[in-house]
């Protein structure tokens, strides 16, 4: 042992640094700050440590295992990328931001108890927003205010719990919870709040395309994927995760199809891959849930990859929407290069990543008989490929030619994206690497000759299909809209209520203060007709009657004195 | 955004002049036609693979390659109408 402190501190404390220095020494300084702490990583051996005595309990800031090294190396690999993808930015707020950020999201992995693992996960929402906020637009303010409520309560629910679960078990061991009690209710909430469970999703697809070009990037990787590891943690093997994670995969794929803005298009293919991670959760088997871990490695990259060739083109073309792009490949060939690879990756074609992680979720699910689970997998397969896979480079580099004319993306956005393409096709190509690093051992072969020709039939078919829809014009045109979805509840339906109470109020307000001003007025005029002027006690009465109503008193004291 | 740097070289139809290989519509149907090609070549070999799955659908001929072209084209056609209840103005959280 090195030291006996998380990983992610070296991030946090580093990126306070950050505003002290300019320039390359600054960008250096950046890019080294993820490679100390992978340095670090290494030199760890497994166990709990960084125990801190506090309150009569013990936190447990740094425990070690193959569960939480693997999202350890995949968070800081993803920190570096992020950093290296956003070096051109001159705005030190995204920088620290980022960095404590990508910090918190290491802490919470290392994180061996719930109180821990609170004080991080509260991290990364607080951490965030800013990277929502930095595009400094108005709409981007509000949604990073929805984003932030949200975020924020889904780590209230977790202390909550963690509270409950204390008072229950006398335990806040961050370790296997499953589903039984209150606690584990509210913990399993504030875990599916932030892995975008369906009805609880939108805050994913609402405030992502809102961030900026460089923000999104590194949204992208930390907030849901450290969800899905505190779910693979504490409710692996838990029955109702295999439908949700199903309708996740199913349901946003539908919203993909039809959504213009291309970025909110990957944010709902990121609902739809989370939805896989979370069926292999629920299955809870060791090739289950080898599959979500090694799904989550593969998909943070290839997701980081599509999200930086969209923002590249926001950043030369000054727009995202599909209905204003394409033709951008003869202006940025490199960028529509390496989107294709993020594509090939995230639609799970051999020799790309996503074919050597997801297989092994269906695979599992196949074992496990799911049969109608194994279905609308296959399905939402298909559909990954036809909304990610095809649609986000055809209709930003391809389709009919907008004739907008960029330069390339800059050189640090490039190498961002060739090093992440790099590693997409290297994991795609040695399978075996990974999941030397899963948490069980792997007895899978993903280069089988069914599993390639089934494969590529699906793809192919689906490719054919969109072929066919476009050629005869029934595939809907990019258009200019917003899709309403669940945030519509509290966008809209929330506002309508709140301007429906608000008026209940106002009216009931009216109404009161009507009938008090009408009762003081009487009260005046009770008070003005025996004081006014014409009032019986205000008139001014004469010495006479004075002297005589004295009389009659003293009159009555002497009576009453003689008796 | 604040920070996108937009660079357009207004060039509608590309006046450089430089012809793409893309822009031919030949070529376009050439990768069509390839297409086709590879789902019927897909299609053929799926006789000789030898499917070890449990669900008995999947021994199908042709399962993969119907259920997927059938998936999209339900997804797109349902997606397609349920843009009459879901699609609203661009600015429609905004008024």
């Amino acid at each position: 042992m090195i030291g006996e402190f998380s990983p992610g501190l070296i991030l946090i404390v580093g990126a306070l640094l950050v505003p002290l220095l300019r320039g390359h020494l600054r960008s250096a300084y950046m890019l080294a700050l993820p490679g100390l702490a992978f340095w670090y990583l290494l030199g760890l051996d497994h166990g709990s440590f960084g125990q801190i005595q506090t309150a009569g309990t013990t936190l447990v800031t740094l425990r070690v295992d193959k569960l939480s090294l693997i999202f350890g190396y995949i968070f800081l690999v993803a920190a570096f990328l992020g950093v290296l993808y956003a070096l051109h930015v001159d705005d030190t707020l995204q920088h620290v931001a980022g960095l404590i950020y990508a910090g918190s999201a290491v802490g919470a992995v290392f994180a061996g108890d719930l109180i821990t693992l609170f004080i991080f996960w509260e991290g990364t929402a607080i951490a965030s927003v800013f990277l929502i906020w930095a595009s400094r637009t108005e709409t981007a303010y509000r949604a990073g205010l929805r984003y932030l409520v949200i975020q924020v309560g889904s780590g209230v629910l977790l202390l909550a719990g963690a509270i409950v679960h204390y008072r229950q078990t006398g335990s806040i061991a961050f370790d296997h919870i499953g589903l039984s009690s209150l606690a584990s209710w509210l913990i399993f909430l504030s875990f599916g709040i932030k892995c975008a469970f369906p009805l609880m999703h939108n805050w994913l697809q609402d405030a992502y395309p809102e961030a900026t070009v460089t923000g999104t990037v590194m949204l992208s990787a930390f907030t849901t994927k450290l969800a899905v590891y505190a779910l693979a943690r504490s409710y692996s093997g838990t029955e109702i995760l295999v439908p949700i994670g199903a309708a996740m995969t199913a349901f946003p794929i539908f919203y993909a199809v039809i959504e213009n803005d291309l970025r909110r298009v990957l944010a709902y293919s990121l609902n739809n891959q989370l939805g896989f991670m979370v069926v292999g959760i629920g299955i809870g088997t060791e090739m289950a849930i080898n599959g979500t871990v090694a799904h989550a490695f593969s998909h943070i990259l290839y997701k980081a990859l599509l999200f930086m060739s969209m923002g590249a083109v926001l950043f030369r073309v000054g727009t995202i929407k599909g209905s204003e792009l394409g033709g951008l490949y003869k202006s940025m060939p490199w960028t529509a290069s390496f989107c294709i690879v993020g594509a090939a990756s995230i639609s799970s074609f051999p020799l790309f990543s996503g074919f050597i992680s997801k297989a092994l979720i269906i695979s599992a699910a196949m074992d496990g008989g799911y049969f109608w689970t194994w279905l609308v997998l296959l399905f939402a397969s298909a559909g990954v490929f036809h909304h990610s896979g095809i649609k986000i480079p055809y209709f930003a580099f391809f389709a009919h030619d907008s004739g907008k004319r960029c330069d390339e993306a800059p050189g640090n956005m490039l190498c961002a994206m060739a090093i992440t393409a790099a590693l997409c096709v290297l994991i795609g190509l040695f399978p075996w690497q990974l999941y030397a690093l899963l948490p069980y051992a792997v007895n899978y072969a993903p280069y089988t000759v069914e599993h390639v020709v089934t494969q590529m039939q699906l793809l192919m078919f689906s490719a054919l299909a969109f072929t066919v829809l476009m050629r005869t014009g029934i595939y809907p045109p990019e258009l200019r809209s917003t899709n309403v979805d669940f945030d519509w509840f509290y966008r809209k339906g929330g506002k309508g209520l709140a301007v429906a109470t608000g008026g209940a109020l106002q009216t009931a307000w009216d109404g009161f203060v009507t009938a008090s001003r009408r009762a003081t007025r009487q009260v005046i005029a009770g008070i003005y007709r025996h004081h006014g002027p014409e009032g019986m006690l205000a008139r001014t009465w004469p010495t006479g009657d004075m002297t005589f109503w004295t009389t009659v008193i003293l009159a009555a004291c002497l009576i009453l004195a003689y008796f | 955004m604040n920070d996108s740097h937009t660079a357009h070289h207004p060039a509608p139809g590309d006046k450089s002049g430089k012809a793409y290989w893309l822009d031919n519509p030949r070529n376009v149907n050439r990768i069509v036609w390839a297409l086709y090609a590879v789902c019927a070549l897909l299609l053929a070999i799926d006789v000789f693979v030898h499917k070890h799955g449990p669900f008995k659908i999947e021994h199908l001929f042709g399962f993969y390659g119907i259920y997927g072209f059938v998936a999209c084209v339900a997804l797109v056609i349902a997606a397609k109408g349920l843009r009459v209840i879901l699609m609203r103005p661009e600015d429609y959280y905004d008024r």
